[in-house]
């Protein structure tokens, strides 16, 4: 019954969001102020609605009924509560409608707010969040519904796939989808924007809080995925240029270059049809993720051909979406020019050479992505598109863009330059040198030269981010100063960790039996136990190794191989003594005579990777927090 | 240490961050016990793909087609094959899909241009932007 109320309730929410696409912009294009004013409770209607459904799909998979086929394929009575509700979203049907309800919070929430948005322009807005909604609920109602009914419910579901079983994973889509779908805000903005022709200053402070919300959202659901790939899969990697992966890094990265073009237009009224073309643009790049990750396409073309319907169909909307609001741009763009002056060496100049080198790294991963699907579609062959390949051509993109970084926010506004500027970058070449030298001194032979590049790259943004602090009052400093010292900081953490854990990584293999003690990494490893343990919904054979470092105790680890009952399917739980200075990591593999497998490595300073994103998070956070005054200095003197 | 070229220094760049780092799957009896020729080994495994998994290289991936073709890779390099050599093996009897660095041809020559041209248009979209935004004109880069 509450099952047949969500599935009435989905039905009721895609209704309600043909209105919201339909009315309100007839009330606009009419001036009818009473038609406008519907716009705020459709918005928060279609919000009910979709809860509801979502609650409902919950309610069936928290009381195990499977006679939802949604439940029946995906669940499992044995799994503990928590997963129970996370195996809402680890199947195609259920992720959808989590991507439908974050929508419709990011609708409800526009149509809550903005009190100090003009009523033409914010149903405008709502109206644009009506028509991906309408989409997205249609897609799901007619393609991919979770509510579908089985005649003859089986007595135990199939269970989730059991790598997806984790906190990390649990967590990891919510977050995903609240950055990607928080940039439709940004997208219904600059379509608002354009139809109304209200892309300003006024317009950049309305949108930018949502530009950091959704950047935020993106950031954690991407750190969140690496976690999780670096403790789950067992060999401790946390980012493999994967087809997934690039699909969300690539809004990550337009999406960093809108955070900042919107500032500009906020603060000095110029970027203004380039910060619309990158709302645009971070948003489609989402849909294309969406797409790429559940058409089925990636893991085979073949597999798209064989059952079109759901691939067919985003890929329309994907069309429709970008199609449309790229001839709207078209149209509308001339009109958006500002009289707005700066010199090439201004902090306007390096924002714009900053977004150019993100948005040809968004196009490189891009190319390097959908490239073996082409090449495979056009019959040339199958070829494939791999860690070497991005690491080489993106990585020179992203180190530039991290020079950038640390410069141009010692750059004046306009006039370009900056009394400080050698000030500020005499101490940060000291420290570059330092730490690139001792990269190149410190690095095994051969990777001395990436050793140097990283570090003094790391030392680079670091301080020359932290030594203008030296010098101001940090009272006088605003918000968005904070968040940007602290974002940046978080890159430069992320970079120093990236550097040292690739370069200084240790590892070994060895076949242990109990008994057995190796030194490691200066640690004395000893498997002291191997025994057969078992959990809610799997048993697993489980290895104790005991830990000490110069004949101090530190502990055991315990790292596991499980296999699930209900897919029977084996997965790698590898333990980690985590520490700032490094991570000591044991997997366990298979048995060999009369110990097993055991893969230690020492992965020095990969809690950076989460600290520095945990910054850029905080930054994000805090620079919220900053309504954005007009760049100090000299009167504007536009048109 | 001997002066690494740009491109030597690329390569290192492509194998040595991030995903990469050390043989993770390689299992203690598939090892030689030439040092030079396991790094060799190593190296050339990073850059061929399990067939059988998803974007994993073979030196990444647990699977017994990854451990076939590194046991295959180590038995060319003990008979005194050169890289090339090894890695023209390997690709004569999996295509082209087995490399994860594609080889550049008329099929790929976009793929390895692609790099260039948009880091060569975004360069150039930026200093015009920022040229005509100092001669009191117009500001959008693209």
């Amino acid at each position: 019954m509450i099952t047949e109320l969500g599935h009435f309730a989905l039905a009721l929410a895609a209704i309600l969001s043909v209105f919201l696409a339909i009315v309100p912009l007839s009330g606009v294009v009419a001036r009818s102020g009473r038609l406008v004013a519907m716009a705020p409770p459709a918005g928060v209607g279609v919000l009910i609605l979709v809860a509801t459904a979502f609650a409902a799909l919950v309610n069936a998979y928290v009381t195990s009924d499977f006679s939802v086929l949604n439940v029946a394929e995906n669940s499992h009575t044995a799994k503990p509560l928590f997963y129970k509700i996370s195996g809402v979203w680890g199947n195609h049907e259920g992720s959808m409608l989590l991507w439908a309800l974050v929508l419709a919070v990011f609708t409800g929430a526009v149509a809550l707010t903005g009190r100090d948005l003009p009523a033409r322009f914010k149903a405008t807005v709502l109206g644009i969040q009506g028509m991906v909604s309408t989409g997205f609920l249609f897609f799901i109602l007619l393609t991919s519904n979770p509510f579908t009914r089985l005649g003859r419910p089986p007595l135990e579901g199939n269970g989730l796939n059991p790598i997806l079983q984790d906190p990390g994973l649990a967590l990891h889509p919510p977050f995903l989808y609240l950055g990607y779908v928080g940039f439709s805000v940004a997208f219904s903005f600059a379509l608002a924007g354009l139809v109304e022709r209200r892309i300003d200053r006024d317009w950049a402070r309305w949108v930018r809080p949502w530009v950091l919300l959704a950047w935020a959202f993106l950031t954690v659901g991407i750190a969140l995925g690496s976690w999780w790939a670096y403790y789950e899969l067992g060999w401790g990697g946390w980012w493999f240029w994967d087809p997934v992966e690039n699909a969300s890094f690539m809004p990550w990265l337009t999406g960093t270059a809108l955070l900042h073009a919107v500032v500009i237009l906020a603060k000095r009224d110029a970027l203004r049809s380039w910060t619309v073309f990158l709302a645009i643009v971070t948003f489609s790049l989402s849909l294309l993720g969406t797409f790429l990750v559940r058409s089925g396409v990636l893991t085979s073309v073949h597999a798209f051909a064989s059952s079109p319907s759901r691939g067919l169909f985003i890929l329309v909307l994907l069309a429709l979406t970008v199609g449309g609001s790229l001839l709207l741009f078209g149209l509308r763009a001339p009109g958006l020019r500002t009289a707005s002056v700066f010199a090439p060496a201004s902090r306007e100049g390096g924002v714009i050479f900053g977004n150019a080198l993100l948005g040809a790294a968004t196009g490189t991963v891009l190319v390097g992505t959908l490239y073996p699907l082409f090449i495979d579609v056009l019959g040339l062959g199958k070829i494939s598109v791999g860690a070497p390949f991005f690491n080489m051509a993106v990585l020179p993109m992203l180190g530039a863009v991290v020079l950038l970084m640390a410069v141009v926010p010692l750059l004046a506004w306009k006039r370009g330059g900056g009394k400080s500027l050698a000030r500020d970058l005499r101490p940060a070449a000291a420290i570059t040198g330092i730490a690139a030298a001792s990269g190149w001194v410190l690095a095994p032979a051969g990777v001395g030269v990436l050793a140097a590049i990283g570090l003094g790259l790391a030392g680079f943004i670091l301080a020359a981010t932290l030594a203008p602090l030296a010098r101001r009052k940090l009272k006088s400093l605003t918000a968005g100063a904070w968040g940007m010292t602290l974002a940046h900081s978080g890159v430069g953490i992320v970079v120093a960790a990236i550097t040292i854990a690739s370069i200084w990584q240790i590892e070994t293999v060895r076949v242990m039996a109990p008994g057995e003690t190796v030194s490691f990494a200066g640690h004395e490893v000893t498997m002291t136990e191997l025994s057969d343990v078992s959990g809610p919904d799997y048993t697993a054979m489980q290895g104790v190794l005991t830990v000490t470092k110069d004949a101090a105790d530190l502990g055991a680890l315990r790292p596991e191989k499980r296999t699930y009952v209900a897919r029977g399917q084996p997965t790698t739980e590898a333990a980690i003594r985590s520490t700032l200075v490094g991570d000591l990591y044991a997997a366990l593999g298979d048995a060999s005579g009369e110990g097993r497998v055991v893969r230690l490595y020492w992965k020095p300073f990969v809690n950076g990777l989460w600290i520095g994103s945990a910054l850029m998070l905080l930054g994000g956070l805090i620079a919220l927090g900053d309504r954005l005054s007009k760049a100090p200095g000299r009167p504007r003197r536009t048109a | 240490m001997t002066r690494p070229t740009l491109k030597s220094a690329l390569l290192a760049l492509a194998l040595a961050v991030s995903v990469p780092g050390p043989a993770w799957a390689v299992l203690p009896d598939e090892r030689l016990e030439n040092p030079v020729l396991e790094t060799r080994a190593r190296d050339i495994s990073k850059n061929l793909r399990c067939l059988v998994c998803q974007n994993q290289s073979i030196d990444d991936s647990e699977a017994d087609l990854a451990r076939d073709l590194r046991i295959i890779v180590r038995e060319r390099l003990v008979a005194g094959d050169s890289d090339d050599e090894v890695i023209a093996f390997v690709v004569d009897r999996y295509g082209d899909y087995v490399l994860l660095t594609p080889p550049v041809k008329g099929s790929t020559i976009l793929l390895w241009a692609a790099p260039i041209l948009l880091a060569g248009a975004a360069g150039a979209g930026a200093w015009v932007a920022v040229r005509s935004a100092g001669r009191k004109t117009e500001e959008t880069p693209s």
